[in-house]
C-alpha cells in the first residue's frame, strides 16, 4: 500500500506530462490546465499522507523498485526514501507546485503552446520529486539533471527568440559545470564507502574510524559536491545563469528559479550533513561563499530596473544566506529559510507576473508606478511578502533570517556583519521595487493605462494563500520552541547547539529590525518622498554602472573562458587537424614516391598507389619482425 | 541450429537482394536483416538456456585454420547490436532513392555479414578475413553513393581506405608472428601462448595501430570527419554505429588478453591517449559548421571515452565500454538520421543554412532533442549508464583521468545545445520544412525506446556481458 502510494506520488506528475504532451493540444486548454494541476495535487495529497505517517511513527519508509546500475563493488538501486527531510521538501514542492500550476492556467491561457508549458511544468515536478525522494545519490542525480533539463526547456519556452535560447543554454551549461563536480564527488564517496546509499554512507561514517586518507578524500568529495551545489543553487562563481533565466515565463521563475529547483543544492548538503560535518574546511568555504554571494547579489539587486531581475538577484542573495547557515552547520536553520523563502519569493514572483500581465509584458519598473489602486490584491500580497523578505516582525522572513544572523553572530562576527549588510540591502531594493511599481503616478503608455486591471481569481487566489503563508510561516520554528528543529532532529548527527532566547538574541533581533527599517527608510526617502525614477541606461555612471552591469562577470567569463576555448577550437581545427593528417600521411607518401621512382607510373591510379604503399609498409614490417 | 546460420542467412540475403532487382531490393534487404535480428534473439535464448550455439569446423589443415564462431555474452551483445542496427539503418533509408539500389542494399547486407563474422570469429585467420572484408562494401557505399563533389569524395574515401588497410597490416604481421609461436591461430591457443614482455609490447602496439585507426583514437582519427561527411547517411550510420565497434570489441577480445603484460605496463599511456581524444574531439566539435562533421567529432569524443574505459583493465571499465558501445551505436545512428532528415529537405549539411525548424515541425524537434539529450548522457538514458560506469572506472585508475574526460559532460552540452539552437530554434522560416513522415518517426521512436528502456533497466545487457568480461579481466590479472 505504501509502496503504491509512493509510486503514485512520483508518477502522477509524470502521467500529467505524458497526457499533456500527447493529447494536450487536441483536448483543449481547459483539460490541459485541469489535468496539469490535478496531477500535482494528487502528489500533494500523497505527500500529506506520508507527512502525517512520519509525524506519528518517526520511521522512514524506503521503497525499493529494481536494480539499476551494477558495478563490481556495489550496486545502485532505483529506490526511494521517504523520511523527515524528503517529505518536508515534497510538501512545499508539491504544495507550491499546485498553486503555481493553478496560477498558470490563467497566466498562460493565451499561449498557443499552453499544453507544452504544462507538460514541461509537470515533468519538472516529476524530476524534482525524484531528486528529493531518491534514496541514493545517483537517483538524486537523475532528478538533479532532469530539473536542469526542464529549466532549460522552460527558459527557452518562447524559442523563437534566440536570446531566450541563449539564456536557456547558459543555464544548462553552467549547471553542467557544477554537475561534473557533483559527479566527481559521487565517485569519491562511492570509492570510499562502496555505496551511494545515504543510509549506508551514514552507517559507515558512524560505525568505524576513518583513516587519514579517507578523511582527506571525504573533504575533497565535500568540496566537489558543493561545486555541484553552486551550479544548481546559483552561488559564486556559477550564479550568472539565474538572472538570465528570467527569460522564461514568470510562473517558471516562481516555481523553478525561486521556490524549488534552486534549493536543490541546500537539500543535497542537508541530506549529506554527516559528510560535510567531517570537512570543517569545506564548511568554512561554504559559509564564506554563501555570505559573499549574499552581499554581491544584493548589491547588484540595488540598481536593477527589470522587476524580475531584482527578484532574481534577491533569490541568489537569499540562497547565499542559506549557504551561510549550512556552512556554519546550522542545517535546520537553512531549511527553515528555504521554506519561508519559498513562500514569500513565490508570492513575489507571481505578484510580479500579475503586474507584467496587467501591463502586457512590460517588465521595466521605470515604466510602472501607481498600480496600488488598480491592483489591490496583487499589491497587498506582495507587500506582505516584501515585509517578510525584509525581515520585519512578525512575518515569516523575520524569524528565519534572524536565526541565520544569530548563527552567524555566534560563528564569526565578519560573516554576521556581511549577512546583516546584505539584509539591509534587501530591505532597500525590495521597497524600491514596491515604491516604483505601486506608488506615485503611472509612467506607462496611455494604451496600457486604459487596460490596467486586477488579475482574475486563478491568479489572485495563489497570491493570497502564499501571502498568508509568508505572514505566518515563521510559526513552524519559533525561537526557544521550534517544531521544525524537533521534527528534523533525527536527521542530524552532530547536535547543533540551539541558541536560547537570551539577551543577545533580543539584541540581535533589535539590530536586524533597525537595519531593515534603515533600508526601508532610505528607499522611502528616495523613491516615495523625492519620487525619483532610476535614470535611463545610458545615464548610469560610476559604481552604479558597475553594479548595473553585474560587476562585468559575464564579460569576464566570456573573455577568460569562452573566447579562449573557441580560439583553441579554431586552432585545433585549422592547424592541428591538418598537421596530424599530414604527418600520418607522410608515411604513405614516402613509400609512394619510392614506388613511383621505380616504375615512373604517374597516372594517379589508386591501385598502384595502394600497392606501392602496402608493399613498402609490409616489407619494412616483416623485416623488423623477422630479423 | 548454430550461429553459423546467421552468416549464411546474411550472405544469402545479400545475393537475393542483388537479384531481386532495384525495385524490390530494399524490401528484401529489410526482410533479411529483420530475419537476422530475430535469429540473433533466438541465439540469445539458446545462450540463456545454457545451450552453446558456437560452431567449429576445420577449414584448412595445413596451416591449421578453423572456422570457429564463438558465442558468449560479449559476442552476443555485438551480434544483437549489429543485426538490430542494420535493420534500423536499412529501414531508415526507405525515404531515399538510390541508383542501382540492388547493389547498394546487397552491399549493406554483405557488410553486416562481414561485421558479424568479425565479432564471432574465434580464429585469427578467419577474424582477419572478416575484418578486411568489412572494408570493401563500405568503401563502395561511400565512394559510389556518397555526396558532395566527386573528386573531394574520392580523396576522402581513399584516405579512409588506405588508413584502415594500413593499420590492419600491422595486425596481420602480429598474427603471423603469433602463429609462429603458437602453431595455431585459435583464440584459445593465442591466449595460452607465453610471450616475453618485449614481444608483448610489439604485438600490443601492432594491434593498437589497427584498432586505433578503426575506432578511431587520437591522433589516428583524421580520416573520420571527412569520410562521415562524404558517405551517404546509411554509410555513416554503418561506420559510426557498428563498424568502429569492431575496433573497440577487438581491443577487449584480442589485444588485451593476448598481450596482458603490455596492457598493464602501458595502461596509463593508452588511457591518456584516449582521454586526449575525448577532450580534443569535444573542442574541435565546438567550431564545426557542418552538421555531420560536428557529429563525427562528437563521436570521436565518445568513443575515446569508451576506449579509455577498456584500457582501464577493470571489469567496470570493460562493462562500461560494452554498454556504451551499444548505447553509442543507437544514439549515433539517431543523430545521423536526424541530420539525414534535414538533408532530405534542405539538401544541405551546413548549419548556417538551417534554423527555424522547430517552429515548423515540433514533432521532429522533440524527437531530435531526445536523441541529442541521450547523446549528452542525460541520466535515465542508456548513455548515462555507460558514461557513468566509464568515468567511475577511470576514477579508479586516477582521479585526473575522470576529471579531464569528464569535461566532455560540459563541452558536449556546449556544442550540442549550440548545434540544436542554430539548427532547430529561432523563427527563421525562409525554407519550408516538410513535417516528418511516419516512417521517419518510427525510426526515431525505436531508437529512443531502446535508449530509454536500457537507461532505466540496463540489467539484462549488463548481466549478459559481465561473465565473459570477468573472465578476460581475470586472465589479465592472473599473469
Amino acid at each position: 500500500m505504501e509502496k503504491n502510494l509512493a509510486l503514485v506520488l512520483v508518477l502522477a506528475p509524470f502521467f500529467g506530462f505524458l497526457a499533456n504532451i500527447f493529447f494536450g493540444k487536441k483536448a483543449g486548454k481547459g483539460f490541459v490546465g485541469l489535468l496539469g494541476t490535478l496531477s500535482i495535487l494528487i502528489s500533494f495529497f500523497a505527500t500529506t499522507y506520508f507527512f502525517m505517517q512520519i509525524q506519528s511513527t518517526g520511521k522512514p519508509i524506503e521503497v525499493k523498485l529494481f536494480p539499476w546500475i551494477a558495478l563490481e563493488s556495489f550496486q545502485i538501486d532505483m529506490s526511494f526514501l521517504l523520511d523527515q527531510l524528503s517529505v518536508l521538501w515534497l510538501l512545499f514542492v508539491t504544495g507550491i507546485g499546485t498553486l503555481i500550476h493553478m496560477y498558470s492556467i490563467s497566466y498562460m491561457h493565451d499561449d498557443e503552446n499552453m499544453h507544452k508549458f504544462f507538460a514541461y511544468l509537470n515533468l519538472f515536478v516529476f524530476f524534482m520529486i525524484t531528486l528529493v525522494m531518491g534514496s541514493n545519490l545517483l537517483v538524486m542525480f537523475i532528478g538533479w539533471e532532469g530539473v536542469g533539463l526542464c529549466s532549460y526547456l522552460l527558459i527557452g519556452f518562447w524559442y523563437k527568440n534566440q536570446d531566450y535560447n541563449d539564456a536557456a543554454k547558459k543555464a544548462f551549461i553552467m549547471n553542467r559545470v557544477g554537475d561534473l563536480g557533483l559527479l566527481i564527488g559521487i565517485f569519491i564517496l562511492a570509492y570510499v564507502f562502496g555505496s551511494l546509499d545515504y543510509h549506508l554512507i551514514a552507517r559507515d561514517i558512524f560505525s568505524q574510524e576513518l583513516s587519514a586518507t579517507d578523511s582527506a578524500l571525504i573533504s575533497i568529495a565535500a568540496l566537489c559536491l558543493f561545486i555541484g551545489a553552486t551550479g544548481k543553487s546559483a552561488q559564486i562563481p556559477l550564479y550568472t545563469w539565474l538572472p538570465d533565466a528570467m527569460a522564461g515565463p514568470t510562473p517558471v521563475s516562481a516555481l523553478i528559479h525561486a521556490a524549488t529547483m534552486v534549493t536543490a543544492g541546500i537539500f543535497m548538503v542537508t541530506r549529506l550533513n554527516f559528510v560535510f560535518d567531517l570537512a570543517p574546511n569545506v564548511q568554512t568555504i561554504i559559509a564564506v561563499i554563501g555570505a559573499g554571494t549574499a552581499i554581491v547579489a544584493a548589491a547588484i539587486g540595488l540598481v536593477q530596473n527589470d522587476i524580475k531581475k531584482v527578484l532574481a538577484y534577491s533569490t541568489v542573495s537569499q540562497l547565499g544566506l542559506m549557504f551561510l547557515a549550512l556552512g556554519l552547520g546550522a542545517y535546520e536553520v537553512a531549511v527553515f529559510h528555504v521554506i519561508t523563502h519559498a513562500f514569500f519569493k513565490a508570492c513575489l514572483f507571481l505578484g510580479s507576473g500579475s503586474v507584467i500581465h496587467a501591463l502586457h509584458g512590460e517588465q521595466d519598473m521605470r515604466n510602472m508606478g501607481g498600480l496600488k489602486k488598480v491592483m489591490p490584491i496583487t499589491f497587498w500580497t506582495m507587500m506582505i511578502s516584501t515585509l517578510a523578505i525584509s525581515g520585519i516582525f512578525p512575518f515569516a522572513g523575520f524569524w528565519s533570517k534572524d536565526e541565520i544572523l544569530m548563527t552567524a553572530f555566534h560563528g564569526n562576527t565578519i560573516l554576521w556583519v556581511v549577512g546583516s549588510i546584505a539584509s539591509i540591502m534587501t530591505a532597500f531594493y525590495m521597497f524600491r521595487l514596491m515604491y516604483l511599481t505601486f506608488f506615485n503616478d503611472f509612467r506607462g503608455t496611455e494604451h496600457q493605462k486604459k487596460h490596467l486591471h486586477e488579475s482574475p481569481a486563478l491568479i489572485t487566489i495563489p497570491l493570497v494563500i502564499l501571502a498568508i503563508l509568508a505572514a505566518v510561516g515563521g510559526l513552524i520554528s519559533l525561537p526557544g520552541n521550534s517544531w521544525l528543529n524537533h521534527y528534523l532532529a533525527p536527521l542530524f548527527h552532530k547536535a547543533h547547539e540551539a541558541h536560547h532566547l537570551d539577551g543577545t538574541a533580543y539584541m540581535l533581533m533589535g539590530i536586524a529590525t533597525v537595519g531593515a527599517l534603515v533600508g526601508i527608510g532610505m528607499a522611502y526617502a528616495k523613491y516615495l518622498k523625492k519620487q525619483e525614477v532610476p535614470e535611463q541606461d545610458s545615464e548610469i555612471t560610476g559604481i552604479a554602472k558597475v553594479l548595473y552591469n553585474k560587476f562585468y562577470v559575464d564579460e569576464a567569463y566570456e573573455m577568460l573562458i569562452v573566447n579562449p576555448l573557441y580560439k583553441l577550437s579554431h586552432f585545433f581545427r585549422k592547424y592541428i587537424e591538418t598537421a596530424v593528417s599530414e604527418l600520418l600521411f607522410g608515411l604513405g607518401k614516402v613509400t609512394n614516391s619510392i614506388g613511383n621512382q621505380g616504375k615512373l607510373v604517374q597516372n594517379g591510379s589508386v591501385g598502384v598507389y595502394l600497392f606501392a604503399f602496402v608493399l613498402g609498409l609490409s616489407s619494412i614490417l616483416i623485416y623488423l619482425f623477422l630479423v | 541450429m548454430n550461429v553459423s546460420f546467421i552468416l549464411i542467412l546474411l550472405l544469402f540475403g545479400a545475393i537475393a537482394t542483388y537479384f531481386a532487382g532495384d525495385k524490390l531490393a530494399k524490401t528484401v534487404a529489410l526482410v533479411f536483416s529483420l530475419a537476422s535480428a530475430v535469429f540473433s534473439v533466438y541465439i540469445l535464448n539458446l545462450h540463456q538456456a545454457g545451450i552453446n550455439p558456437s560452431f567449429i569446423s576445420q577449414w584448412i589443415t595445413n596451416p591449421n585454420v578453423f572456422i570457429a564462431l564463438q558465442v558468449d555474452g560479449l559476442s552476443l551483445a555485438m551480434l544483437l547490436l549489429t543485426t538490430f542496427l542494420t535493420t534500423i539503418i536499412i529501414f531508415s533509408s526507405f525515404g531515399n532513392q538510390y541508383n542501382n539500389s540492388k547493389t547498394f542494399y546487397a552491399l549493406v547486407l554483405f557488410m553486416s555479414f562481414a561485421m558479424i563474422g568479425t565479432f564471432l570469429s574465434a580464429d585469427a585467420f578467419l577474424y582477419y578475413i572478416f575484418w578486411e572484408l568489412a572494408l570493401i562494401p563500405i568503401y563502395f557505399i561511400a565512394l559510389v553513393w556518397g555526396n558532395g563533389d566527386v573528386e573531394e569524395r574520392k580523396r576522402a574515401i581513399i584516405k579512409f581506405f588506405i588508413f584502415t588497410l594500413a593499420g590492419s597490416l600491422f595486425m596481420l604481421v602480429a598474427f603471423i608472428y603469433l602463429f609462429q609461436k603458437a602453431g595455431s591461430l585459435m583464440l584459445s591457443d593465442l591466449y595460452a601462448v607465453r610471450l616475453t614482455s618485449q614481444e608483448q609490447f610489439w604485438i600490443f602496439l601492432a594491434f593498437f595501430l589497427a584498432y586505433a585507426i578503426k575506432i578511431p583514437i587520437f591522433p589516428f582519427h583524421t580520416w573520420q570527419a571527412n569520410t562521415y561527411q562524404k558517405a551517404p547517411a546509411v554509410g555513416t550510420m554503418l561506420l559510426s554505429g557498428i563498424m568502429l565497434k569492431m575496433g573497440l570489441y577487438s581491443v577487449i577480445r584480442w589485444q588485451l588478453p593476448i598481450a596482458p603484460i603490455a596492457a598493464k605496463t602501458y595502461m596509463n599511456i593508452f588511457i591518456a591517449l584516449s582521454v586526449v581524444g575525448v577532450v580534443y574531439g569535444s573542442i574541435v566539435a565546438l567550431k564545426q559548421r557542418n552538421l555531420k562533421k560536428l557529429l563525427a567529432y562528437s563521436s570521436l569524443a565518445h568513443v575515446g571515452l569508451i576506449a579509455a574505459g577498456a584500457y582501464s583493465l577493470s571489469v567496470d571499465g570493460l562493462r562500461g565500454a560494452v554498454l556504451q558501445m551499444i548505447a553509442h551505436g543507437f544514439v549515433v545512428v539517431g543523430l545521423f538520421f536526424a541530420a539525414e532528415v534535414i538533408e532530405r529537405r534542405f539538401q544541405t549539411q551546413e548549419i548556417a543554412e538551417m534554423g527555424g525548424i522547430r517552429i515548423q515541425d515540433s514533432k521532429f524537434a522533440s524527437l531530435f532533442m531526445i536523441v541529442m539529450l541521450a547523446s549528452v548522457a542525460l541520466p535515465s538514458t542508456f548513455n548515462f549508464v555507460g558514461e557513468f560506469t566509464l568515468l567511475y572506472s577511470l576514477y579508479n585508475v586516477n582521479i585526473w583521468f575522470a576529471i579531464i574526460a569528464g569535461t566532455t559532460i560540459i563541452l558536449g552540452a556546449v556544442y550540442m545545445l549550440n548545434m540544436f539552437k542554430n539548427v532547430m530554434l529561432g523563427d527563421k522560416d525562409s525554407r519550408v520544412f516538410a513535417v516528418v513522415t511516419t516512417q521517419e518517426i518510427i525510426v526515431f521512436v525505436v531508437i529512443i525506446a531502446v535508449l530509454l528502456f536500457f537507461g532505466m533497466y540496463p540489467k539484462p545487457i549488463s548481466d549478459l556481458v559481465t561473465p565473459p568480461l570477468q573472465e578476460i579481466v581475470g586472465r589479465i590479472n592472473r599473469l
